[in-house]
């Protein structure tokens, strides 16, 4: 009976801590878009932590754009292929990267490389007493340090995306175009008759808009809330990662169901 | 001030190629040039049967896009489909124009082709379209070929 | 009664992280202007947690905490970033913005409080530095730094903006004896430079006896003793003398409560 008893009361402490840290997170938020005047007023806070998270993040994104649609080119050539209608090639590299591929493997990209970045530097700042000392200071570090980060990732992951989508395009190009030999004219046009810029572009990118917010916003407050130690550090990183990963994905389905139900 | 050179000289390096980016999507992969909504006008269409066609399906006049189909509706008192097709301003066309619905190759999508007529007035705006030929639907096709083979092979039979 | 002569006032002052367990009670203690104070005692008892309520970033559940002549316990926000810009804290490790460099770090106040030119934080800075010893060093990152210039680099920052009151935590934590010298020796000078008042929280019992005028012992949430430095030296009390001394066994025991030995050692085996 004492046994069940810890148990149910583990499993509700877990809860209650985990809609505690929801709500914190959520307030944490606001406070951060309250002081977001001073990132864009200091606009050289934030074109900084635009170079660590989107300049520092250009190479893996660019390489693996290139790789991803070059796969593409070849497993699309071969099905398609079956079907005797391989000159639709271009249209399936550009829509599955322009749609999904493209702003969804960029922020899990980015997510591993911008935002565990992001937690680790806020996180040793808090551990060093870096934030308490700003603080002190009677300087806002959500102000400070946590809002520029924020801005600085949201305006450079729409723009990661992009290039991933166009890297990946023109890797599907080289493959299917350059090396298997599809005709070029037919690449091209019939992906540009079937790529919608409303439908296919634009929402891409409002995705890419929003997986950017998740992802920056859970970074700045996994390493904003991290224990100040060593242990606290290296397991909000973890933590940044996985509930990132989860987020996009579970993010990706929500907007999927409400942009691309039942159109075309 | 600050030490900026170098680092702000790269992060506008990196905006331009994301903005470069953004802007091969829209106009070398959506083509936005041509799917551009200039001035057009409406025009309308009913069907007995659309087929497969969508929202935003091409109109075409001998192969060139002309329009899009910017609407589809069911009017439930005549039991037709009523199409809405917006025109580019620049293309016009006879009155007596008449459209069909069309698919692109065997599997292809479905597209509305405009066959100009002779009448010396032009469409306007809200006009409605008399002449129209619906999709062809594969089943049907095949009902009616079965249809007339199993007649023929009675005939023969006599 | 405010007076103008105290900087800092604590009255009756109470407090603990969690309901049950207060970390300090029943403290009251006065640091007058211009004079050099500590607060002592052993690591974990509450010195910390009372230089934060000072400063405002931590409330007492009871009790008063006057600074200027202003109760900060029941400050807003807005009122107490005020509050802060005329006193500055230097923290354990100095916590340095290791994303600046030593330059920077030093202007940062100047930069995100006064509207001043850049020349002139320029010189205003290469003055702080200076003071420190550490004019050579402006442009070094915090990571090319030794502990004890960490340290010297941290005190410039914190004077950066001429604070009426300075609080130490444990300025000379992890230092070798020659940086512990250097930083004691500034904490004096500086201090009477610019007109301050500093309070330092520390166990380091001979550095800080050559230095400071008044000296507060907490233990167990309390204050324990008082006194000028030769009192503290002369001092019968047996809890002060086993700090002084560094005495392994006295009111404060060497052993952790337990268990009788005897039963520990042979009851295990009949249980």
């Amino acid at each position: 009976m004492n046994r069940v008893n810890a148990v149910v009361a583990a499993v509700g402490a877990r809860v209650v801590g985990g809609v505690w840290r929801l709500g914190f997170a959520a307030r944490f938020f606001l406070v951060m878009v309250k002081h977001s005047p001073t990132a864009f007023r200091r606009f050289h806070l934030t074109v900084r932590e635009i170079y660590f998270a989107g300049v520092l993040s250009l190479i893996i994104i660019l390489v693996s754009g290139l790789f991803v649609g070059m796969v593409l080119g070849l497993q699309g050539y071969d099905t398609l292929a079956r079907y005797g209608s391989s000159e639709a090639l271009g249209v399936l590299v550009a829509l599955s990267l322009v749609r999904e591929l493209g702003p969804v493997v960029a922020a899990l990209l980015f997510a591993s490389r911008a935002g565990s970045a992001i937690t680790a530097e806020i996180g040793l700042m808090k551990a060093t007493e870096q934030l308490d000392a700003m603080e002190m200071m009677a300087v806002d570090p959500v102000a400070r340090v946590v809002a520029p980060r924020f801005w600085g990732g949201v305006l450079s992951m729409p723009l990661l995306a992009a290039l991933f989508s166009a890297m990946g395009i023109f890797g599907g190009y080289l493959v299917g175009v350059v090396l298997i030999g599809v005709d070029v004219g037919q690449f091209w046009s019939q992906m540009q008759s079937a790529v919608d810029f409303r439908e296919d572009v634009v929402n891409g990118v409002i995705k890419s808009v929003v997986f950017g917010i998740a992802v920056t916003w859970i970074a700045v407050f996994e390493g904003y809330d991290a224990p100040p130690t060593a242990e606290g550090v290296s397991g909000a990183t973890t933590r940044t990662v996985v509930t990132s990963a989860l987020a996009v994905l579970a993010l990706d389905f929500v907007l999927t169901a409400f942009m691309f139900r039942g159109v075309r | 001030m600050m030490k900026r050179s170098t680092l702000d000289l790269w992060v506008g390096f990196f905006v331009l190629a994301g903005l470069g980016a953004l802007v091969f999507l829209s106009f070398q992969v959506a083509n936005l040039t041509a799917t551009a909504r200039g001035d057009t006008y409406e025009v309308k269409a009913r069907f007995d049967n659309l087929g497969g066609l969508k929202v935003r399906a091409p109109v075409k006049s001998a192969g060139v896009v002309v329009g899009r189909v910017s609407d589809i509706r069911f009017l439930n008192d005549v039991f037709e489909a009523e199409v809405t097709m917006a025109i580019e301003a620049r293309y016009k066309f006879p009155r007596d124009t008449a459209a069909k619905i069309l698919t692109s190759g065997l599997l292809g999508d479905q597209y509305i082709s405009l066959s100009a007529g002779g009448d010396v007035a032009n469409l306007k705006n809200g006009d409605t379209l008399k002449i129209t030929q619906s999709a062809i639907i594969l089943e049907n096709l095949i009902g009616q070929f079965l249809y007339s083979k199993a007649a023929d092979g009675n005939e023969n039979k006599k | 009664m405010v007076t103008a002569d105290n900087i800092v006032e604590i009255r009756d002052l109470s407090f603990g992280y969690e309901e049950a367990r207060e970390v300090l009670s029943g403290i009251n203690l006065v640091i007058p202007r211009g004079k050099v104070v500590a607060i002592m005692g052993q690591s974990g008892c509450g010195k910390t947690t009372l230089l934060r309520m000072i400063a405002g970033a931590l409330r007492p559940s009871k009790g008063e905490v006057l600074a200027f002549g202003q109760r900060v316990d029941r400050m807003s926000q807005d009122e107490l970033y005020a509050l802060r810009r005329r006193m500055s804290m230097l923290f354990q490790f100095g916590a340095l913005f290791t994303d600046m460099s030593t330059f920077d770090n030093v202007a940062f106040q100047m930069r995100e409080h006064t509207g001043l030119d850049e020349p002139l934080i320029r010189d205003l800075v290469l003055m702080k530095l200076h003071a420190v010893g550490l004019r050579g060093a402006a442009q070094l990152m915090p990571s090319e730094l030794s502990g004890g210039m960490a340290r010297r680099v941290a005190l410039a920052r914190a004077i950066a903006l001429d604070p009426e009151l300075m609080m130490y935590d444990e300025p000379f934590a992890g230092l070798d004896p020659i940086s512990l010298g250097v930083i004691g020796q500034l904490v004096r000078r500086l201090n009477d430079a610019l007109g301050a008042t500093s309070i330092v929280v520390t166990h380091d019992v001979q550095e800080s006896l050559k230095i400071v005028d008044y000296i507060y012992f907490v233990a167990d949430g309390r204050i324990v003793a008082q006194g000028t430095a030769e009192e503290v030296r002369a001092s019968r009390a047996p809890y002060v003398h086993q700090f002084v001394w560094g005495e392994a066994d006295g009111p404060v025991p060497f052993q952790y409560p337990a268990a009788d030995y005897r039963e520990d050692l042979l009851g295990v085996r009949a249980s």
